[in-house]
């Protein structure tokens, strides 16, 4: 299997003066073309920090990380502005959706400065939610919202889609409903997909699972059963 | 359009009200920009190709009677490029239907037609036929005030003989654009005009054949006008010139400078202002729109938009705002310049008007105005534009407030948490505040501005009209009379009391310092015309020397007991030393006063008058008028009552016109500046209010802090405002004061009071209207939101 994302020894410190905070310590880690990886750990245990290295919004403090051959950590901001806007979908827990926009403009967000995007009204439709086209978020459901954002983020044909906490602001019901278009994202488009949450409960659609904890990873499994996420209890 | 000019454009729809607030003040910059530069611009090419076409004269004089053939001696004065004699002399109209006696300044045209200089346009009919004794043509304005059409005649009083003219024609002259006659204040077309007659029909009627008494030069362009005004001073003198003079000194030209000069300072200093607060409030709602809009910032780049393109999208807001601004602004300046150039053409006449309000006016406003929306801008877009995408994702850290000296203070005095509430906002953000109190104080700094004039104008109206001028007409006579004949004219019908004064032109001196001046000559105990110093003493002429007023003693750089020359004009040239006796302050002129003794038996003649002030009974009024109308040496009348209420008039709609726009404007600052704070406490605050009322504060209590802080700065800013104003108002007393006038510095309580009044009310509505939205706050909601 190709490998999407390789880090070595990778670091992550925030230093607000008094206080320094070792988000990542020391964190070696692949992820493969395909494949949906769900990271799991308790809030704190670096989750975050290594998606945001991973997607390009935060530079690591030591370390290398690699996107295929590109060495992310050798890149400026414009350069990561260019990775982001070519390569990468984000799927954030409160959608970030811009509150001004319909769903279908804030689709056109991206297919606006992507190289080869779909069309706004496709992604949408991909995510069940063509009859909602023109609803601004206020006028929608959480969950009707995350699937915007989800919508949002496939519509530049990523290679990877990166998830925080997509259903950590959603009952199981809608929370299930997302989860299932990021499934059927992945069997369908073969987009390489990672997922952090801290519901155990959803390791089980995965094909592998990554512990993290204090910052390093503190196991990977892999699933040898996926199931479906209707069947994953809340 | 792609989805983020999308976003910008509904961002926009949405601060409708915060950014209409703050497009109003860059749009007063703006119209004000463009008002005062367009009118400075088209006045100034308009008077500069009149000048230039028309050929208007650089020097300027008066003498008695000169010789003709002293005009070729004249043209060889170095520099001179063309000169003209004339014939220019006062009278008396009588015009059908008008029942007041009217003033004329006659001047002659040559013959055979080769006018050099100051060409007359022609408005209506024809130019006065050469060698015809009765035909006549008047400034244009002069026969419309008074329904004189060509074909129509009138009579005058020419050297005391009754003649019927015939109009031919009306004319414009760049000598005359603006037209005050003697002992006026301001124009009046119906009781002063120009009337132009032929060169032989004027002088056979006043006995001037062969000689003149005015005359006009044209310079090269390298020419010495003072050399050249020395010159002809030299050879005027015999024949009792009375100094000459350039166009600086010319009154029509003098009063066009002086509006030029109001509206360059207009265009200098009011509009920075505008566009000062103006950056200061984009720059405070485009921060907090950027604070706001956090995570959305951080999506753009998440999602690959660059720092750029952020930070244009910010920009692109703060330019919206901007071109609003400045269309309003486009809008209301061109409907001013329309308006300025209305209220000019009551006063100026022009035969034309170059009005390109140019496109260079208009790009400049905006530009200026787009430039100060941008760099108001600049800082939080491109601090927008710097934020890390993973910190901006992240939900901003709280304000930090760290105790410091003044909280010790402030606990010290046991404050409600509320108060404490507000007081330390104002402490963690001391530049918004600042700059808060410096709108709030601009505001009031320019209605106590605006008030000053009202004052003044009182101040001046009382003292020159109720308390020093307090006859009801002047006699003018040219040349004087004896004293004596004091007499005849106290047996004028209607006429209660009767006293003369004497008009004296001289030239005094102190060293190298000169100025010419009208010594007025009068008897002590004079009732009707009086000198009033400021602090409201009537002041008597001493006995020997002179009283200067203080703006002319002090351009002359004397004190009581100094002793300065005084060089007499007019037919006896003669330079007596005379000591300065006192020195008096006044508002209007430049007086030098004498006792009528002391300057007669310095001239060596019997006390002579030019000017009778008369006290009249009104029910004798038209008698009178009919009388003055055949009366021999009259040269001219000034009603005091009419010039007063015209003078009144005129000013206080002037005064209304500026008092509206001062308070509009300052009433628009008020609202940029409080309503933008308070939207932006507003938003700021939501979680904290909102918390508040869930644990227990009533609606009341949580405004409380929102209005506050806005009317705690306002009420800071008092002081500051007064002070400003004041600062202001003595800028603006300093800057109009001219030879003609010096506008007093009356500041009144009254007028500081409802400058604070008017700042605070306007402040307090604004910040109601935000209160509004705080009263349907949804409280569960906003605890709901993520900040």
């Amino acid at each position: 299997m190709n490998t999407v994302f390789r880090t070595q020894d990778l670091s992550k410190v925030y230093d607000t003066g008094d206080l320094k905070v070792r988000a990542l310590d020391g964190v070696d880690l692949e992820l493969f073309s395909g494949e949906l990886a769900v990271l799991l750990g308790p809030s704190g245990s670096g989750k975050s920090t290594l998606l945001n290295i991973l997607g390009g919004l935060d530079h690591a403090t030591a370390g290398k990380v690699w996107f295929r051959d590109l060495e992310l950590t050798s890149l400026n901001d414009r350069s990561l502005t260019r990775y982001r806007r070519d390569h990468v979908g984000f799927v954030f827990q409160f959608y970030n959706l811009v509150a001004s926009l319909t769903a279908r403009e804030n689709v056109q967000l991206v297919t606006d400065v992507a190289p080869n995007p779909m069309p706004a009204e496709e992604a949408l439709a991909q995510v069940g939610l063509e009859h909602r086209l023109d609803h601004f978020p206020a006028e929608m459901s959480g969950g009707e919202q995350q699937r915007v954002a989800i919508a949002r983020a496939i519509a530049k044909r990523p290679e990877v889609l990166l998830c925080d906490e997509p259903t950590g602001a959603l009952d199981s019901k809608t929370g299930i409903q997302v989860l299932e278009v990021l499934r059927d994202v992945n069997d369908r488009l073969g987009t390489s997909t990672a997922v952090i949450t801290h519901n155990a409960g959803i390791r089980k659609m995965a094909h592998r699972v990554v512990y993290f904890l204090d910052g390093r990873i503190d196991r990977v499994e892999e699933n040898t059963t996926r199931i479906a996420p209707a069947e994953i209890s809340w | 359009m792609n989805a983020l000019d999308r976003k910008l454009l509904r961002d926009f729809q949405r601060l409708w009200a915060q950014a209409l607030a703050i497009a109003l003040v860059l749009a007063c910059g703006v119209a004000i920009l463009l008002t005062t530069f367009g009118t400075y611009i088209s006045l100034e090419d308009t008077r500069s190709a009149y000048y230039e076409r028309n050929r208007f004269a650089d020097v300027f004089a008066d003498a008695n009677r000169a010789p003709l053939w002293l005009m070729q001696e004249v043209r060889q004065i170095d520099g001179v490029l063309a000169a003209d004699a004339r014939i220019s002399k006062f009278a008396v109209l009588d015009v059908p239907g008008q029942e007041e006696t009217v003033t004329a300044r006659l001047l002659s045209l040559p013959d055979n037609g080769n006018l050099q200089l100051n060409l007359p346009v022609l408005r209506e009919g024809r130019l006065p036929s050469p060698g015809s004794d009765h035909e006549v043509a008047v400034n244009q304005p002069f026969a419309k005030a008074n329904n004189l059409r060509p074909g129509d005649t009138f009579r005058a009083n020419l050297n005391g003989y009754q003649r019927v003219l015939t109009l031919t024609g009306t004319l414009l002259s760049p000598e005359f654009i603006y037209t005050i006659g003697p002992g006026a204040l301001m124009p009046d077309n119906e009781a002063f005009g120009i009337v132009w007659m032929r060169q032989t029909a004027i002088s056979a009627a006043y006995d001037m054949q062969g000689a003149f008494n005015n005359v006009t030069l044209k310079l090269g362009r390298n020419a010495n006008i003072d050399d050249v005004i020395d010159r002809l001073d030299d050879m005027l003198a015999p024949y009792g010139g009375l100094g000459a003079y350039g166009r600086d000194v010319q009154l029509s030209n003098s009063f066009i400078d002086s509006e030029l000069e109001q509206q360059r300072t207009g265009a200098i200093i009011l509009p920075p202002i505008f566009y000062a607060i103006s950056a200061f409030l984009v720059s405070m709602v485009i921060g907090r729109i950027i604070a706001l809009e956090r995570s959305e910032i951080g999506l753009l780049k998440a999602i690959g938009y660059s720092n750029t393109e952020v930070c244009i999208h910010y920009l692109l807001l703060a330019i919206l705002i901007a071109l609003a601004g400045t269309l309003i602004g486009w809008a209301a300046g061109t409907w001013l310049a329309r308006a300025l150039a209305r209220l000019y053409a009551q006063f100026f006449d022009f035969p034309y008007l170059i009005y390109n309000l140019s496109y260079t006016a208009y790009a400049l406003s905006g530009l200026l105005a787009i430039a100060s929306a941008g760099l108001g801008a600049a800082r939080s877009a491109m601090r927008a534009a710097r934020l890390p995408p993973a910190v901006a994702m992240a939900p901003p850290a709280p304000p930090r407030f760290k105790r410091r000296f003044l909280d010790q203070i402030l606990t010290a005095l046991h404050l409600s948490q509320p108060v404490m509430m507000i007081l330390r906002s104002l402490m963690r953000w001391p530049v918004r505040s600042a700059f808060t109190v410096l709108g709030f104080a601009l505001a009031a700094a320019v209605l106590v501005a605006s008030g000053f004039f009202t004052s003044a104008l009182d101040e001046m109206i009382d003292t020159t009209f109720n308390r020093s001028n307090r006859q009801d007409a002047i006699l003018l006579f040219d040349p004087g009379v004896p004293e004596t004949a004091l007499a005849s004219v106290t047996r004028l019908p209607g006429v209660l009391r009767a006293e003369g004064q004497q008009f004296q032109s001289a030239v005094l001196r102190n060293g190298h310092l000169e100025k010419e001046a009208a010594i007025e000559a009068r008897r002590p105990g004079a009732d009707l015309a009086r000198i009033i110093s400021t602090d409201g003493q009537a002041i008597d002429p001493p006995g020997h020397g002179l009283l200067l007023s203080r703006r002319l003693a002090a351009q002359l750089a004397v004190r009581p007991g100094d002793v300065i020359e005084v060089e007499f004009l007019g037919g006896i040239n003669e330079t007596h030393k005379v000591p300065v006796t006192g020195v008096v302050t006044q508002y209007v002129g430049l007086g030098a006063y004498m006792d009528i003794e002391t300057l007669s038996r310095l001239l060596r003649q019997a006390p002579q008058i030019t000017v009778a002030n008369l006290k009249v009974d009104p029910k004798a009024l038209p008698e009178l008028h009919h009388v003055l109308k055949t009366t021999p040496n009259l040269s001219g009348l000034v009603l005091l009552d009419k010039m007063q209420r015209s003078f009144e008039a005129t000013i206080r709609e002037n005064v209304v016109i500026m008092t509206t726009i001062y308070l509009t404007v300052a009433v628009l600052i008020t609202i940029g500046v409080a309503y933008n704070g308070a939207r932006i406490q507003l938003s700021e605050r939501a979680r904290e209010l909102a918390s508040l009322r869930i644990l227990g504060f009533s609606r009341g209590e949580v405004s409380f802090i929102l209005l506050g802080e806005t009317m705690l700065l306002a009420l800071i800013a008092q002081p500051l405002g007064w002070l400003f104003g004041a600062g202001i108002a003595a800028a603006l007393a300093e800057g109009s004061s001219s030879d003609l006038y010096a506008i007093p510095l009356v500041l009144k309580p009254a007028g500081f009071a409802t400058a604070s009044l008017v700042v605070l009310a306007a402040a307090l509505i604004s910040s109601l209207a935000v209160r509004r939205r705080l009263d349907r706050l949804d409280l569960v909601q906003v605890m709901k939101t993520r900040e």
